[in-house]
């Protein structure tokens, strides 16, 4: 296979700024297997509307509006920003669909509803939380597949086939429950110790307060990832000592609010709140029914 | 789901003893009792002491009678020798467990019902016999499994979660093992491991009858205000006088530390253990006097705990009654069945 060599300049942000043709050479193969690049092209935008393009021949987009450099024309997915999947594609829909909503309703663009994060306890009753706390420490089931030489002859089969009732009920079990926030409130702890005592990877610690290296000493297990920050509580009310937890050994199994005997330790479900424009034309029939009283 | 289990996660962090178990292996069944309550906290403490001292779990026979603390045995050393007794009778069945197997760890585990109320006759006698065991007693001063009345270790005027207040003196362990001879008297409490975890490995090393009395407190029926045996109170009212740092018999390591305040005692296997004098005026040595200072304190309502009283001179049960150095299962036959001939010469020394 022959193949072009290039020399390729980078600017600052690290992004090619050119590139050219210095030599050819070619590559002994078997076999060649051909994946297929696409680009961006906006040959059909007149170039003297009002919309900018910068050096790659792409949009200038307002990261936060999606909007162009001319009012009322949006940008989403490939177009906006080059290459992302098709998640971030979603994501720019509804970003896009805010700014139009307030494009014409009249209103400021840049004036976005602010994300959030809600918690609930999951809390149900005495041995019963809305999630499946059961962790299953096993390993990772092996996802049976297409015999190989069957992959050969069909090439569109489908490889994986899926897991049978009983892996499968395994598989879940290890799910580490990471959107189940352990929330620990300092002023309810009477330092029992039954949280330490019952967790199974021994990630917390009731130690006397100080600096971080102090703290790290006390830690019932060493700190494997040691850029990763420790939770340290507030003062307890008993001993003015703190609990710390190692959130890198966690496993959220739950144990710890299921043991403590004053609820200091609670499991609670994390909500990531996005705002779409279904929720500014909420608020804004909200300011109408406002203005009407007030009117 | 509707009970809990622990899950078993052995992770890349979790350090292993000289026998190259972890501390998983040293843990039992999950625990029953309520959440909260201090029993869990020496059942953590009795493991983390197990793990750290590298005992074949094999090699340990846990003892106890009945109440919440006698429920625990099964929280730990799941492969361990076990046997749950009638209640307070305990001391009896350990005898007969170090009669017939002397290698055997004994780790009994008990309460302040169960020790001071039923068991006391049974308790005592075990002081007496310097029977070689580990025994723990963990004090609430409450019968926890029977809806909260004041067992024998209520204080005089602490109160009853119904406000009924108690009017008979306790009965404190501590210094009744002392009087009645023991060798070995601690008292801990459950929210203190840097305390406790050393004292049960000491007292488990210790040759003859060792007692730790540990304020455990009940979370549920005894952890109000106007009780002198809850969270807040013990760790308000307690005083540690007597530290003690155990340091196990490894060849190669020597130990410093600063004569005057540290007390160093050699125990028969080698170990030895550095006690540190929190309190300048208390001698670990004599048992008047201890006696003597842990009743001042009580006036003045502090709760002394550490490692009290240690006697590392005197013979346990074996040693007093001269017994074979075997454990009896490895007796051969002739030695355990000596045969017609001797039981009559025996016979003849009675007539």
């Amino acid at each position: 296979m022959s193949c072009d060599v290039l020399e390729v300049d980078f600017d600052a942000r690290g992004a090619i700024a050119s590139s050219g043709v210095v030599d050819e050479t070619t590559i002994p193969c078997d076999d060649v297997v051909l994946a297929i690049g696409q680009e961006n092209a906006f040959p059909w935008v007149e170039r003297d509307i009002g919309i900018e393009f910068d050096n790659w021949n792409v949009p200038v987009v307002d990261p936060t509006t999606f909007e162009s450099t001319r009012k009322g024309v949006f940008f989403g997915g490939d177009a906006a920003f080059g290459p992302k999947n098709i998640i971030w594609a979603v994501e720019h829909g509804h970003q896009a669909a805010i700014s139009i909503h307030k494009y014409c309703q009249g209103a400021n663009l840049s004036d976005r509803l602010p994300r959030g994060v809600n918690l609930t306890t999951a809390k149900m009753g005495i041995h019963e939380w809305s999630y499946s706390n059961d962790y299953d420490p096993a390993g990772r089931r092996i996802m049976p597949h297409v015999d190989l030489k069957k992959r050969f002859r069909k090439l569109n089969i489908e490889v994986e086939l899926g897991f049978s009732a009983e892996d499968a009920a395994t598989e879940v079990e290890r799910c580490l429950n990471c959107d189940l926030q352990t929330v620990f409130s300092a002023g309810l702890c009477i330092e029992c110790d039954a949280c330490i005592d019952v967790c199974p990877v021994d990630c917390l610690t009731i130690t006397p307060n100080g600096d971080q290296k102090t703290i790290e000493a006390n830690l019932k297990t060493a700190r494997l990832e040691p850029e990763q920050e420790l939770y340290v509580s507030g003062p307890l009310k008993h001993t003015n000592r703190v609990m710390v937890k190692d959130e890198n050994l966690c496993v959220h199994c739950g144990l710890c609010a299921e043991r403590c005997p004053t609820g200091a330790w609670d499991m609670q479900k994390s909500t990531v709140v996005i705002p779409y424009a279904i929720d500014e034309a909420e608020r804004d029939e909200q300011l109408c029914r406002e203005t009407r009283k007030a009117g | 789901m509707t009970s809990i289990v622990k899950p078993r996660i052995v992770h890349r962090g979790l350090s292993r003893n000289r026998l190259g178990l972890t501390i998983r292996d040293y843990e039992g069944g999950m625990s029953t009792l309520c959440a909260g309550c201090g029993h869990d906290s020496v059942t953590a403490a009795i493991i983390q002491a197990l793990f750290e001292l590298a005992v074949p779990p094999h090699r340990v026979a846990k003892m106890s009678g009945i109440g919440c603390s006698s429920k625990t045995p099964a929280y730990f050393l799941g492969a361990s020798h076990s046997f749950n007794a009638v209640h307070g009778r305990m001391p009896c069945i350990a005898t007969g467990a170090a009669a017939a197997n002397r290698e055997l760890y004994l780790l009994g585990v008990s309460g302040d019902g169960d020790s001071l109320s039923i068991g006391l006759g049974q308790f005592a006698h075990a002081v007496r016999r310097n029977l070689d065991m580990l025994y723990i007693i963990e004090n609430n001063g409450v019968y926890g499994l029977t809806k909260g009345q004041f067992s024998a270790s209520a204080d005089i005027g602490t109160a009853a979660k119904r406000g009924e207040v108690n009017e008979q003196p306790p009965i404190d362990p501590v210094q009744l093992t002392m009087a009645l001879g023991g060798t070995f008297v601690a008292r801990s409490f459950s929210g203190d491991k840097d305390q406790l975890v050393p004292l049960i490995k000491a007292g488990m090393r210790h040759e003859g009858f060792a007692v730790i009395d540990v304020l455990s407190p009940c979370v549920t029926f005894n952890d109000h205000e106007a009780s002198t045996k809850s969270y807040a109170y013990t760790r308000e009212h307690s005083h540690e006088v007597m530290h003690a740092d155990f340091v196990p018999p490894m060849p190669g390591i020597t130990v410093s530390y600063d004569e005057g305040e540290v007390v160093p005692i050699t125990m028969h296997d080698g170990s030895r253990l550095l006690l540190r004098k929190v309190s300048d005026d208390y001698d670990p040595h004599s048992r008047g006097a201890a006696i003597e200072y842990i009743r001042t304190q009580q006036r003045k309502g502090e709760v002394v705990t550490g490692l009290l009283f240690v006697d590392e001179s005197r013979p346990d049960m074996h040693g007093i009654n001269a017994t074979t150095g075997m454990p009896l299962n490895e007796l051969a036959f002739r030695g355990l069945c000596p045969g017609k001939r001797r039981l009559a010469s025996l016979q003849r020394r009675y007539r």
